[in-house]
């Protein structure tokens, strides 16, 4: 008998531990005992801020060592290996790195908005984790209005790294800056509305409300709304200056885009705070379209937030995968395919969403039946939207297949080249085209 | 906070440029000297209305080595390995072109073992100059280094033959005048033949991830494009001519080194484009590959070098020979004064050459345009400045 209540102690604790708000609920409670209401709620927001902070710093590191050790097993290369076991070591040594070089600032760059930046940025990338929901009861803060509050402190990331381009004095780190803005201000519209598209259905605009919903309906919302997903995804991978849409720190074409002029420490700081959004980023496409911390029951035995965690993994992966498959898009085709392709997409299932919310309430159609068929109907719905923008948006060359014809022994000029040209049999090669 | 001159300055062009006419004015971007993307040390130098490229101007002369006015102080023998250096990329084609044109002017019979050697080892540099070419055009599409790590594989196995044959992989300074300075080492054919079976696997993979790529034609269909009048009148040559449908190969047109007697192709593409040329490389490391294949199976035996004096003194004269290297007719001009050293020294770079174009095809386009013809271009400073 001692050794089942050992048994039960043990998964009592693993209760506790499952939801660390119970963590949180022991220490209000202890301080209630002796303490006024507000302490209460001071500290353990602290604790809770403190706990973020702590959780993003080793994250980041051992992001930094997954992505590069990922993106080197694309490339048939080892990545890190030196440094400490399997080059795990390496992001620490790349910081100790950074921290002591020199920090270099441009005679004729405005000293005070140049210094402002690096540190700015990390205000939003900090608070964006404050309404991440790790669990039921497990945010930082779980506002009624989180979408917003989401957008909103995400938004102002843009005002900073136009802070950074202006102020360097710097052409390559101006158009980064010009580019970031442009884009920025683009890709919120197609984020906004795939957002809007979940909010008019699930009719909550709390991020915790969202996963409730989807938890209480036994579906996630990528089966309900896949091309809102795909939409959020390619905007968020776009905010996150990433490739396909890494435009605004081109490597090629513009060196570093609008941190080209810090050194040190300084860009430290940027790379460390997009890879951060990168993980937030993927938490909230987690959250949003994979359920969050919900799996299908499997939340009652593992604590939410590992599945929180997994869900971001797998999602962070595919970020890792398209960077190092795809090439980047131009300028101009990314605004195109913003406005063209990404806005009339999601803006289509917002009225799909409110046309479906309608008939869910004010029909009252039963949601076991009607949910399978509104997710089949949107499915199709999105591969017909995605067949026709191939269709119809798709630029005069590439309507045009590229063909490879072998010149036998036509060796010549023009006269030769034309007879090639004149050829009746099939090209060698031919890709694209309608 | 007092306001340094340059701040003044900057601020006051700002304020004139705000208030005159529709307020905007052209920026001037420098390209380089340093800089990701120039491949080298190479400046280019776009005049920009937003993105829009307005005009290009190229600044070459980093990389100056003055290998020419060197040439001319030693003997031909001795100027072999700066024939390397010129285009680093593709050591074997200079080696073989410069060693032509000093065979021509000393008149050397080469051996035909020697001639199925050269050949071989052209083609592989070939092989590998390409997936250099190719590789770091996808990079200067953005991608993030994935097809040139894959390609870099390719060049790898490449450089290592070089490597036992030679015992140099970039600067390989192996042909000599009348032939090659060693003969094959007896590991070689193996290696090639395990290379020769590996590569169409390797070449359908990249195929399959680059030739149906959207993004990949999104940005280098339409782009670049030139005329195949323009290209002929601008004196390009290689892929870049090849791409705009010119079927000429110094290969068919003009062969040397035994290469009527292998059977190969020439592949053209239709629109001059930079997808033209990345698919003529594509489909020219294929036809490389079959040239290998044919010179294995018939490799002949005899001497790999014939008996030419060390220090020879050719009689007074000129001569001019041009090879195909990877990127376009490459020639090399030996004048002769008797002594021992050439009287001029000449190398015609299809690198710079090619880049003269560059102002043609990049005008009216963005600068991310103007960087991906740049790559397609495939130039190589060392060439461009010698």
């Amino acid at each position: 008998m001692t050794d089942l209540a050992g048994l039960s102690s043990v998964l009592g604790a693993w209760y506790d531990f499952r939801d660390l708000n119970n963590l949180q609920r022991l220490i209000t409670e202890w301080i209630a005992d002796w303490g006024p209401d507000w302490l209460a709620s001071i500290i353990t927001g602290v604790l809770g801020a403190l706990g973020i902070l702590g959780v993003i710093g080793p994250t980041l590191l051992i992001l930094i060592w997954v992505e590069r050790k990922v993106i080197a097993r694309f490339q048939q290369r080892y990545g890190p290996n030196r440094v400490g076991p399997k080059g795990l070591l390496q992001p620490v040594a790349d910081a100790v790195k950074l921290i002591l070089k020199e920090q270099l600032a441009p005679r004729a760059a405005d000293k005070l908005i140049f210094f402002l930046p690096p540190v700015l940025i990390f205000i939003p990338g900090v608070l964006i984790w404050g309404v991440l929901p790790f669990g039921p009861r497990m945010s930082v803060a779980d506002l009624n209005v989180g979408v917003l509050f989401l957008l909103a402190v995400s938004g102002t990331a843009v005002l900073v790294i136009f802070m950074a381009g202006w102020s360097s004095n710097n052409k390559y780190a101006l158009f980064g800056a010009m580019r970031a803005v442009a884009m920025s201000i683009s890709y919120e519209v197609p984020m906004v509305l795939a957002l809007l598209t979940l909010v008019v259905f699930s009719g909550t605009m709390s991020i915790n409300g969202i996963v409730q919903w989807q938890q209480q309906e036994d579906v996630i919302f990528i089966l309900l709304f896949p091309l809102s997903a795909i939409a959020f995804f390619f905007a968020a991978s776009a905010e996150l200056n990433r490739t396909p849409a890494d435009i605004s720190e081109a490597e090629s074409e513009i060196v570093a885009g609008y941190h080209t002029e810090y050194s040190g420490m300084r860009f430290g700081l940027f790379y460390a705070v997009e890879l951060g959004n990168t993980l937030v980023v993927s938490a909230f496409i987690a959250t949003f379209f994979l359920g969050g911390w919900w799996l299908w029951g499997l939340d009652q035995w593992v604590p939410s937030w590992i599945i929180l965690l997994a869900k971001t993994g797998a999602v962070y992966f595919l970020l890792i995968w398209t960077r190092g498959t795809l090439p980047r898009l131009r300028v101009d085709q990314l605004m195109g395919f913003c406005w063209k392709a990404l806005v009339p997409a999601t803006l289509l299932f917002v009225v799909v969403a409110f046309v479906e919310r309608t008939l869910l309430i004010s029909e009252g159609w039963d949601t076991t039946v009607a949910l399978p068929i509104m997710a089949v109907f949107n499915i199709a719905l999105s591969l017909g939207a995605v067949m026709l923008f191939a269709r119809v948006a798709r630029p005069a060359p590439l309507r045009r297949p590229a063909r490879i014809r072998m010149a036998g022994s036509d060796i010549g000029g023009l006269r030769a080249a034309r007879e090639v040209a004149a050829r009746r049999e099939a090209p060698q090669l031919q890709v694209g085209g309608d | 906070m007092t306001m340094s001159d340059d701040t003044r300055l900057a601020m006051q062009g700002t304020i004139e440029a705000l208030t005159a006419g529709d307020g905007s004015e052209p920026v001037v971007v420098n390209l380089g000297p340093q800089h990701p993307s120039t491949h080298g040390v190479f400046r280019l130098k776009v005049t920009l209305d937003g993105e829009i490229v307005q005009d290009a101007e190229m600044r070459i002369g980093y990389l100056h080595r003055s290998m020419e006015k060197l040439a001319e102080e030693r003997s031909y023998t001795q100027n072999i390995p700066f024939t390397d250096r010129i285009d680093y990329l593709a050591a074997m084609s200079n080696n073989l072109a410069y060693c032509l044109a000093a065979e021509e002017l000393l008149g050397v019979e080469v051996p035909p073992r020697a001639q199925a050697i050269r050949v071989m080892f052209a083609e592989l540099q070939r092989v590998a100059s390409h997936a250099m070419a190719n590789g770091t055009f996808i990079n200067d599409c953005g991608a993030w280094h994935t097809p040139l790590f894959h390609m870099f594989r390719d060049r790898e196995r490449v450089l290592d033959m070089f490597e036992m044959t030679c015992g140099a992989r970039l600067t390989t300074n192996y042909m000599r005048i009348g032939g090659v300075a060693f003969d094959l080492p007896d590991e070689l054919l193996p290696t090639l033949e395990q290379f020769l079976a590996d590569m169409p696997e390797n070449i359908a993979n990249y195929e399959a991830l680059l030739l149906e790529n959207e993004i990949l034609h999104a940005r280098a269909r339409g782009v670049g494009v030139i005329s195949p009048e323009m290209a002929i009148n601008s004196s390009l040559s290689g892929p870049v001519l090849r791409g705009t449908g010119v079927p000429w190969d110094l290969r068919k047109a003009n062969p040397y080194c035994g290469y009527e007697s292998y059977e190969f192709d020439v592949p053209v593409g239709e629109q001059g484009d930079c997808f033209d040329r990345f698919l003529v490389r594509m489909a020219e490391v294929k036809e490389s590959l079959r040239i290998l294949r044919q010179v294995v199976d018939t490799l002949p035996d005899g001497p790999y070098l014939a008996d030419v004096p060390l220090h020879a003194r050719p009689e007074p004269g000129e001569s001019y020979a041009r090879v195909e290297s990877p990127r376009g007719e490459l020639g090399f001009y030996l004048v002769s004064d008797g002594g021992p050293a050439p009287y001029r020294f000449h190398c015609r770079p299809p690198s710079l050459i090619n880049l003269s174009a560059l102002k043609e095809m990049s005008i009216g386009g963005t600068l991310a345009d103007a960087i991906v013809t740049l790559g397609s271009i495939d130039i190589v400073v060392g060439e461009i400045d010698r």
